[in-house]
């Protein structure tokens, strides 16, 4: 009996064997997380790369947590895509999975996050330093070069929160010392959180002029803490989630600075069928920028 | 030999060896990639952290309590491991003191149970956010990284063919197979879980039987914790959140009553397998991944229903 199972189980799987090669060549795309506008819209640039160019794209959503991550980066190995996408969840934390692909001999991408090992053949992500120092020079124009402003950071740790810290920060010291930052803490790219952590800053800050937030998620969750507490206070997000665009078109948030997730989904998917054509992979990690633009609305009066 | 002392508690487990056999079945079908060696070893090496916490849970359960601490203290035993590590401590020794606290952090909250008299829901869930408060003081909110070889070996190293995580989560396995079948000890728990009052008459030392239920879970999530660390390369500060419920729904799908007195080691191992090998296949199968919550919930409550059905019969 289990020997006529066991017969059957690998007859069929012969036969599905053969199927599979018959495919076109698949890719996979392990992202952070898909509770979010932002990677949403990049899974769909992606997909729509990927049908043009009549490929396969499975995705895979680790929830932000790292060791699914891994586990969904060796089920995609198991499944032989020809090319690894991942956005990862954590920098350091998927370098043991990326090495277990290079291993297998599958080229990487990382895509939004970078990762700090492995070989990587190309890195496509926004010129994160580059929008930071946007947002900045808009609020120094803003606050005409004097005032209070704080930092909604996003999950320490990751190369997208570091950056845009550090290019906001850079530009105030070089360019507005008149401008100071009264508070900076972390809502880890969350909406809820942004909220509760600016409800919490806004207890113990009496003088407010301007909120940066590393994301959209948190500047429209610090956004509703405002509201509620009827000051004045100018947001400024990052990413133009379709929500944040919105709220700036309704002269609510200040200005957001636009990622092009769909880009970066797209150029991810046409890097890996390169590949696949058989370009060979850069030597070292090339890293491909995606073009970022400042989102405002000129009718508002701040 | 070896039959006398698995062979009837596997059998116990008949209908969830039929819900997993049906699932394996169902998913070489379905998948080309997923009956392979390499993909199987895959499977077991993913759920390895999950079976060993579950196994731990499965020894609170037992006695009638519940530990939604592991995640946290999983998360809190990895930072202290890879921090002593980095300060100089020699790495078996840092790994040793990581998981002694968390066996000591256990023990607190048994002692909290069984002498204080507090409800053991409430002390581990006072535990799974002050654990996770001290992680991130401790870490600063930053991963550690740049940890020594022994941490990746533990993690993502193989022994003879077999990956670490896999061999530690089945000597894990075996010691509380052991431990609840052929001890004591192992007898106590279940009394105490079938009845609590009964086995304090009968001359159970019940509290000291409690302590040592949260001890051995605390062990689970140090073993637990120095594995995903490896697996990781690194201690993240939020690592293992909402491990604690993987870990009791892989407990209840392996036949775990939450109400005590009921429940085997095998038993829960298979619950681990039954949702890693369901994660495994589903990613295999392009299935998208809001669908694969929704799968993941239906699947654990037919393996119970598979379950019931076949223990009636």
């Amino acid at each position: 009996m289990t020997r006529r199972i066991g017969f059957l189980g690998l007859a069929v799987w012969i036969l599905a064997s053969i199927g599979a090669l018959a495919q076109g060549a698949v890719v996979g795309l392990s992202l952070s997380t898909l509770n979010n506008p932002f990677f949403v819209a990049l899974r769909d640039g992606g997909r729509q790369a990927a049908q043009k160019a009549g490929i396969q794209l499975i995705v895979l959503d680790a929830q932000d947590r790292v060791d699914k991550q891994v586990a969904d980066i060796e089920d995609l190995i198991q499944r032989r895509v020809r090319v690894l996408l991942v956005n990862p969840t954590d920098s350091a934390a998927v370098v043991p999975a990326i090495q277990r692909a290079n291993r297998a001999g599958i080229p990487v991408i990382t895509v939004d996050r970078a990762a700090s090992g492995g070989q990587i053949a190309f890195h496509i992500a926004s010129d994160n330093v580059a929008g930071g120092r946007m947002a900045a020079e808009f609020v120094c124009q803003l606050l005409k070069g004097r005032g209070k402003v704080v930092e909604l950071e996003g999950i320490p740790g990751t190369s997208a929160a570091r950056d845009r810290g550090q290019g906001f920060n850079a530009y105030l010291k070089e360019k507005c010392p008149g401008i100071t930052v009264v508070a900076r803490q972390t809502a880890n790219f969350d909406r809820a959180q942004g909220l509760s952590v600016m409800e919490n800053i806004l207890q113990a800050q009496r003088e407010i002029d301007a909120v940066f937030a590393h994301n959209d998620e948190m500047a429209l969750g610090a956004l509703q803490a405002i509201k509620a507490s009827g000051r004045k206070i100018r947001v400024v997000g990052f990413d133009a989630t379709p929500d944040a665009v919105k709220a700036v078109q309704a002269c609510e948030m200040a200005a957001t600075v636009a990622q092009q997730p769909q880009e970066m989904g797209r150029i991810a998917v046409e890097k890996a069928v390169e590949l696949i054509r058989g370009t060979k992979p850069p030597a070292k990690t090339q890293f491909i920028p995606v073009p970022l633009k400042l989102v405002t609305n000129s009718a508002c009066k701040w | 030999m070896l039959w006398a002392r698995f062979g009837p508690s596997l059998l116990s487990r008949y209908g969830l060896l039929w819900a997993l056999g049906f699932l394996i079945l169902a998913l070489s079908l379905l998948s080309p990639y997923f009956l392979s060696t390499a993909n199987l070893l895959n499977v077991l090496r993913q759920v390895s952290i999950n079976a060993i916490l579950a196994l731990g849970m499965t020894v609170v359960i037992l006695k009638g309590g519940i530990d939604l601490s592991v995640g946290s203290l999983l998360a809190l035993a990895g930072a202290l491991a890879a921090g002593f590590a980095l300060s100089g401590f020699p790495p078996p020794l840092a790994m040793g003191l990581g998981v002694g606290i968390a066996v000591a952090l256990g023990t607190l909250q048994g002692l909290l149970v069984a002498y204080a008299g507090l409800p053991p829901f409430i002390v581990t869930l006072a535990g799974l956010t002050a654990f996770r408060g001290l992680t991130l003081v401790y870490t600063d909110g930053r991963p550690i990284t740049g940890l020594p070889d022994p941490f990746l070996f533990l993690g993502n190293g193989t022994l003879l063919g077999i990956p670490v995580p896999v061999m530690v989560m089945l000597s894990f396995l075996l010691l509380t197979h052991l431990l609840l079948q052929n001890t004591a000890l192992g007898r106590y728990l279940y009394a105490i879980g079938g009845n609590e009052e009964a086995a304090r008459l009968s001359g159970v030392p019940v509290a000291r039987i409690k302590v040592f239920a949260y001890a051995y879970s605390g062990l689970a999530a140090g073993l637990a914790a120095l594995v995903l660390t490896g697996r990781l390369n690194s201690a993240q500060p939020t690592a293992g959140t909402g491990f604690e419920l993987d870990a009791i729904a892989a407990a209840v799908v392996g036949g775990t009553s939450l109400a005590g007195g009921r429940g085997t080691a095998w038993g829960t191992f298979l619950g681990a397998l039954i949702i890693g090998v369901l994660n495994n296949g589903m990613n295999l199968l392009n299935v998208s991944s809001f669908y694969q919550l929704i799968a993941k919930g239906a699947v654990i409550v037919l393996a119970l229903l598979v379950d019931r059905l076949v223990r009636r019969r």
